[in-house]
């Protein structure tokens, strides 16, 4: 495979006296979905917090393209190209698609209504159209407020909206989580698109069913280090649980 | 981004230009909200005209409602943006009596204690005292809340005492007289090609509000903030910047329509002014305004804020006791929450 694109290696956390990572290390490729597991207090969420610049890892090294790199904030993160979904639906009810799309990051109309900070909905709007489209986001129309939309929709509009800014690299946590067959599909395939447009997709699941279905790889952590991983089309569901609860190890992982 | 549409793939329907046509169609149910009230307002015109076509349809009717109501729109124009960040402010009505009384008794000191006869130099003085002194309690406003996350009811209940405690303190509690003849006869009873010249600011301050709220970022960020602050917190919009702007906005709105008060009855008053929160928040909310955040328009606020001013006029010329007013604008104000409640309700339950 390639050169990684992120590396984690052996990254710490403490929370106090707690120690949520021992040492994790993480890897992520361009152009691949890579899932990344775990039983409750696995370290999951902390681990991302960490890749994704909301959480400083007390220890470790964190490495972008080969070159060793610093997280300060979200913002920090973002302008690497490293963009995070969160588990609770992140939009803004209200407004409707392309508004949440260009959410903090509006076009503004050329020369000096733009100055005065008018908005170009238009040029927004098209855009935004064509994004939608090109991720399969499916919408009867792109005017409404998101909260017509139904659970999948939204969901899908709030990846879309991530993956639109991901130059690099997308993480995922349960982007599936309370949603209905048909809809949890179609953020799969958006997650599929994602990849092959060539942005690494970090998904963070506890569907075992669903991991294998979408994952290229697949990473599990256990009690703060990693300790398996797995191709994801040729593993399966008790080789999985298996790392998660300490049956099985793998002594390269770490 | 900017990449063109590829080929559709499992036959799903997605967006195409056809859609173009729902635009209006949305936009037109988007607005249904304040279309509704536009339709009460005109049946109410409609309704006491057609009983005393001689009475209501005069100039003169439709001039003393506009200019007795104009004060009130600016005030309802500046609650319009906190009221859609799902906040409100119950102190404007105190900072329009504070910024009437520090602006009328800065423009008699430098007159020598009388200004009546003052020139265009001290009334501008004047108008910058009233907005600075407005802007500094919206100021505080927006510290207290944006920084110090305490309510917005709380800070604002405070203020509203405070600040016409302040006011009444500085006027040792009486009104303050003497304000500028020319100040008067211009922007307090003066017209242009017969629309009173209070009305005609009122209408640019609406007008302003207006374009500032939907073709902005500004106007962007006060519905985001409103819909879900965490949402906006999170794309890097900063929520407590964005906040006091918008309580400063109030405060500079609330000065403002203290000077125009101030130069409609020729004298700063410290009373009368109890309930200018109260009735600038029921014409927000009655123009379709969410007290919910998130949705509003300042078009629908001023549609709103006629349905009282039509209300009690209209109740004055049929001789219809004038206590009846705060009721049937209570029942209005009822229903309209109502509507937008079960409009949302309907809306969320997918």
């Amino acid at each position: 495979m390639s050169e990684p694109l992120l590396e984690a290696r052996e990254l710490v956390k403490h929370y106090g006296s707690v120690e949520a990572l021992r040492g994790a290390s993480f890897t992520a490729y361009p152009g691949e979905v890579v899932s990344l597991i775990g039983d409750n207090g696995a370290g999951k969420s902390t681990l991302v917090k960490c890749l994704s610049g909301v959480e400083r890892p007390t220890g470790g090294t964190l490495l972008f393209e080969g070159e060793p790199l610093e997280l300060t904030s979200p913002t920090d993160a973002r302008d690497h190209g490293i963009e995070t979904v969160f588990q609770d639906l992140a939009v803004a009810p209200d407004l409707d698609p392309a508004a949440n799309l260009y959410l903090g990051r509006e076009l503004r109309k050329p020369g000096v209504l733009g100055w005065l900070g008018v908005l170009d909905k238009h040029e927004m709007r098209k855009r935004a159209a064509e994004h939608f489209y090109r991720l399969g986001v499916s919408l009867q129309s792109i005017d409404v407020p998101i909260a017509a939309l139904s659970g999948g929709q939204r969901q899908s509009v709030a990846v879309a909206r991530s993956v639109a800014w991901a130059s690099k690299i997308v993480f995922m946590d349960e982007p599936t989580a309370a949603l209905g067959v048909v809809q949890r599909e179609r953020v799969l395939d958006v997650i599929k698109r994602v990849r092959d447009e060539g942005i690494a997709v970090v998904l963070i699941s506890h569907n075992m069913p669903e991991v294998l279905s979408v994952s290229d790889r697949i990473e599990v952590l256990r009690l703060g280090r990693r300790v398996a991983r797995f191709k994801g089309p040729d593993t399966s569901v008790e080789e999985l649980v298996g790392a998660m609860t300490g049956a099985l190890t793998q002594e390269d992982a770490a | 981004m900017s990449t063109v549409p590829e080929s559709k793939t499992n036959g799903e329907t997605t967006l195409s230009s056809e859609d173009e046509g729902h635009t209006s169609l949305a936009k037109r149910l988007a607005g249904a909200n304040t279309l509704w009230i536009g339709v009460v307002l005109l049946l109410l015109i409609a309704v006491f005209g057609a009983i005393r076509p001689d009475a209501v349809l005069t100039t003169f009717t439709l001039q003393t409602t506009l200019v007795e109501t104009s004060v009130l729109l600016v005030l309802a124009v500046g609650m319009t943006f906190v009221i859609i960040t799902s906040g409100i402010d119950l102190s404007v009505g105190s900072v329009l009596v504070f910024s009437g009384v520090t602006s009328a008794m800065t423009m008699n000191a430098m007159s020598g204690g009388d200004a009546t006869k003052a020139g265009w130099g001290v009334v501008w003085v004047g108008l910058l005292v009233a907005l600075v002194s407005g802007a500094a309690w919206g100021l505080l406003n927006g510290l207290l809340i944006a920084k110090s996350k305490i309510p917005p009811l709380i800070v604002t209940l405070g203020s509203f005492g405070a600040a016409l405690g302040a006011g009444q303190l500085i006027s040792n509690g009486s009104n303050v007289a003497g304000v500028p003849e020319v100040l008067g006869n211009t922007l307090g009873t003066g017209t242009y090609l017969g629309i009173p010249n209070l009305v005609l600011l009122a209408a640019v301050v609406a007008a302003i509000g207006a374009l500032l709220l939907t073709t902005t970022r500004f106007g962007r960020y006060t519905y985001a903030i409103g819909s879900n602050e965490e949402a906006a917190r999170r794309v890097g919009i900063s929520v407590t910047g964005h906040l006091m702007k918008i309580y400063l906005l109030a405060g500079v709105l609330a000065g403002l329509a203290g000077f125009m008060a101030m130069a409609y009855f020729r004298v700063a008053s410290v009373t009368g002014h109890d309930t200018d929160n109260l009735n600038a928040i029921a014409g927000v909310v009655l123009g379709g305004t969410s007290l919910f955040g998130g949705a509003g328009s300042v078009v629908g606020t001023v549609l709103g804020v006629f349905i009282p001013a039509v209300l009690r006029k209209g109740f004055v010329i049929l001789g219809v006791n004038v206590y009846w007013q705060p009721i049937a604008v209570a029942i209005v104000l009822v229903a309209a929450v109502w509507f937008d409640q079960s409009r949302r309700r309907a809306r969320n339950q997918r």
